[in-house]
C-alpha cells in the first residue's frame, strides 16, 4: 500500500535467453513496484535500471508509434508501451519475445526476415513516368485517400506476424503486414505499380498461404486490418486472373 | 605514439578469421559475428492454444459437411436416374434413425460453417454506392438477405410443387 511506507509489488516473469550461458530460454522472476500508471515497458525499464542491467529488449518512443516494443505479454502479442501493467492479473505477468522470430537474446528477436519480405512488395509509390515538378503535386480527393489510409497506419510492429500461425508454420509466407502495406500502395491513386507487386503477392507464398485465421487484425494496435487487406486482394487477384483469360489484350 | 598507431592499424587490418580466433581464445563461449539464435518449435497442437484458433479450425473442418451434402445431393440424383425402386430404397435409408441423427449433426455443422463464413464476407468485399463505401453491416445484410431468399425459393419449390 502506498502511503504507509510499503509499495505493493507485481511479479514479472521474463523469458531470458543468454546464448553464451544457456542452450534454451529460462524464466526469471522480478518483483517490480505496482503503480497504476505504469505500462509493462515501465516494469521492464525498472528491471533494467534497478535489478538486472543485462536484460535485453527493444523500445524507443514509449507512445505506440515506433513499433519496436512488441512482446508477448501473458501469451498475447501487444505493444508493451501501451499495456497497463497493473491491469494484468493475476500475478505473475509473463513476458516473452514475439512468436515466429528467432530469438537473438532475451526479448530481442531477429526481424530481418520481415524486413526482406517488406522490401519484396516494393512499399513505395511506383510511377511509369514521373511528371515534372513544374506541373505541381499529384492531387488526391478525400475519397481516394480514404481508400488506403487505414493501411498506411501500419507501424511495422510485427504483432500480426506473431499472432499468425501460418507465418510460424510456413516461413516463406510474406505475412500480414507486408501484404497490408502492399495494398496501401496498390490502392493509392498516385501509384502505378500494382502489376509489379502482383508478381509477388499472387504467388502461393503471398496471399494464397493465408487461411484467414484473422488474429492478425485482432492484435493490430493501429486497426490496420491486414486480414481484410489479404482477403480483398484474393478477390482482386481472382478477378484479374479471369480477366487475363477473357481479355488477354488488356493490362491490369 | 607510432606503436599505438601501429596497434590501431593492425586491429582494423587484421583478417576476420584471425580476429575471430583471437576473440574466441579470450572467451570460448562468445561468438562475435554469428548470433546463436534460439528457434522455438511450433507445437503441432497450436490450434488448441486460443479460443480464436479453435473457432478457426471449427470453421475450416465444418466445410467437410458442405462437401458431404453436395455429394449426397449428386448421389440422390444419380439413384433417381437408376429407377423408382432404387430411389425408394434410398429414401428408406435416409429415413432410418441413425441416418436422421447423423444428418441432424451435419445440419448443425453446415449452419455453423455458413454463418461463420458469411460473417467474414465484409472483410473481402468492398462495395461502393456512388462515392460512398457500403458499411460492413450493409454487406452482411445483403449476404443474409440473399441466403434467406435462396432458402425461401427452395422451400417454395419443394413444398409448393
Amino acid at each position: 500500500m502506498e502511503g504507509d511506507g510499503m509499495v505493493e509489488s507485481i511479479t514479472m516473469q521474463v523469458r531470458r535467453y543468454r546464448p553464451e550461458e544457456e542452450e534454451e530460454p529460462v524464466w526469471q522472476s522480478f518483483e517490480v513496484p505496482r503503480h497504476d500508471e505504469w505500462m509493462v515497458l515501465d516494469g521492464l525499464n525498472y528491471i533494467k535500471d534497478q535489478l538486472d542491467g543485462s536484460l535485453s529488449y527493444r523500445w524507443a518512443c514509449r507512445m505506440g508509434v515506433c513499433g519496436s516494443c512488441g512482446m508477448l505479454v501473458n501469451g498475447e502479442p501487444v505493444l508493451t508501451c501501451a499495456t497497463y501493467l497493473s491491469r494484468l492479473g493475476p500475478d505473475p505477468v509473463r513476458i516473452e519475445p514475439l512468436k515466429g522470430f528467432p530469438v537473438i537474446r532475451d526479448l530481442v528477436g531477429d526481424i530481418q526476415d520481415f524486413i526482406d519480405k517488406l522490401q519484396s512488395v516494393k512499399p513505395w509509390i511506383i510511377r511509369e513516368e514521373d511528371k515534372p515538378i513544374s506541373e505541381g503535386e499529384y492531387l488526391q480527393t478525400p475519397e481516394q485517400l480514404a481508400e488506403y489510409e487505414q493501411y498506411s497506419m501500419c507501424i511495422n510492429c510485427m504483432l500480426c506476424y506473431s499472432a499468425c500461425p501460418i507465418y510460424a508454420l510456413e516461413p516463406d509466407f510474406i505475412g500480414p503486414a507486408a501484404i497490408a502495406i502492399a495494398q496501401r500502395y496498390n490502392l493509392d491513386s498516385r501509384d502505378e505499380g500494382s502489376e509489379e507487386r502482383m508478381d509477388v503477392l499472387s504467388q502461393h507464398k503471398g496471399i494464397w498461404c493465408c487461411t484467414f485465421v484473422g488474429e492478425c487484425s485482432v492484435v493490430c494496435p493501429k486497426n490496420v486490418d491486414p486480414a481484410g487487406a489479404i482477403q480483398r486482394y484474393k478477390v482482386k487477384a481472382t478477378a484479374e486472373w479471369f480477366k487475363s483469360w477473357l481479355m488477354p489484350w488488356k493490362k491490369l | 605514439m607510432a606503436h599505438a598507431l601501429e596497434k590501431i592499424v593492425n586491429h582494423f587490418h587484421q583478417p576476420r578469421p584471425a580476429k575471430l580466433a583471437a576473440h574466441k581464445a579470450s572467451n570460448p563461449k562468445y561468438e562475435l559475428y554469428h548470433p546463436k539464435w534460439y528457434r522455438q518449435r511450433y507445437p503441432i497442437f497450436w490450434w488448441l492454444e486460443k479460443l480464436a484458433y479453435r473457432k478457426f479450425i471449427a470453421r475450416e473442418l465444418t466445410s467437410v459437411a458442405v462437401g458431404y451434402v453436395a455429394v449426397m445431393l449428386i448421389l440422390q440424383v444419380w439413384v433417381l436416374s437408376t429407377g423408382e425402386q432404387a430411389y425408394e430404397r434410398f429414401v428408406q435409408y435416409l429415413r432410418s434413425p441413425a441416418v436422421l441423427f447423423f444428418h441432424g449433426v451435419v445440419l448443425l455443422f453446415l449452419l455453423f460453417h455458413s454463418v461463420t463464413w458469411l460473417n467474414l464476407a465484409p472483410k473481402a468485399l468492398v462495395l461502393h454506392v456512388g462515392r460512398k463505401r457500403v458499411p460492413d453491416a450493409g454487406v452482411l445484410a445483403g449476404h443474409y438477405a440473399a441466403w434467406l431468399v435462396a432458402t425461401a425459393l427452395l422451400v417454395w419449390f419443394l413444398v409448393g410443387s
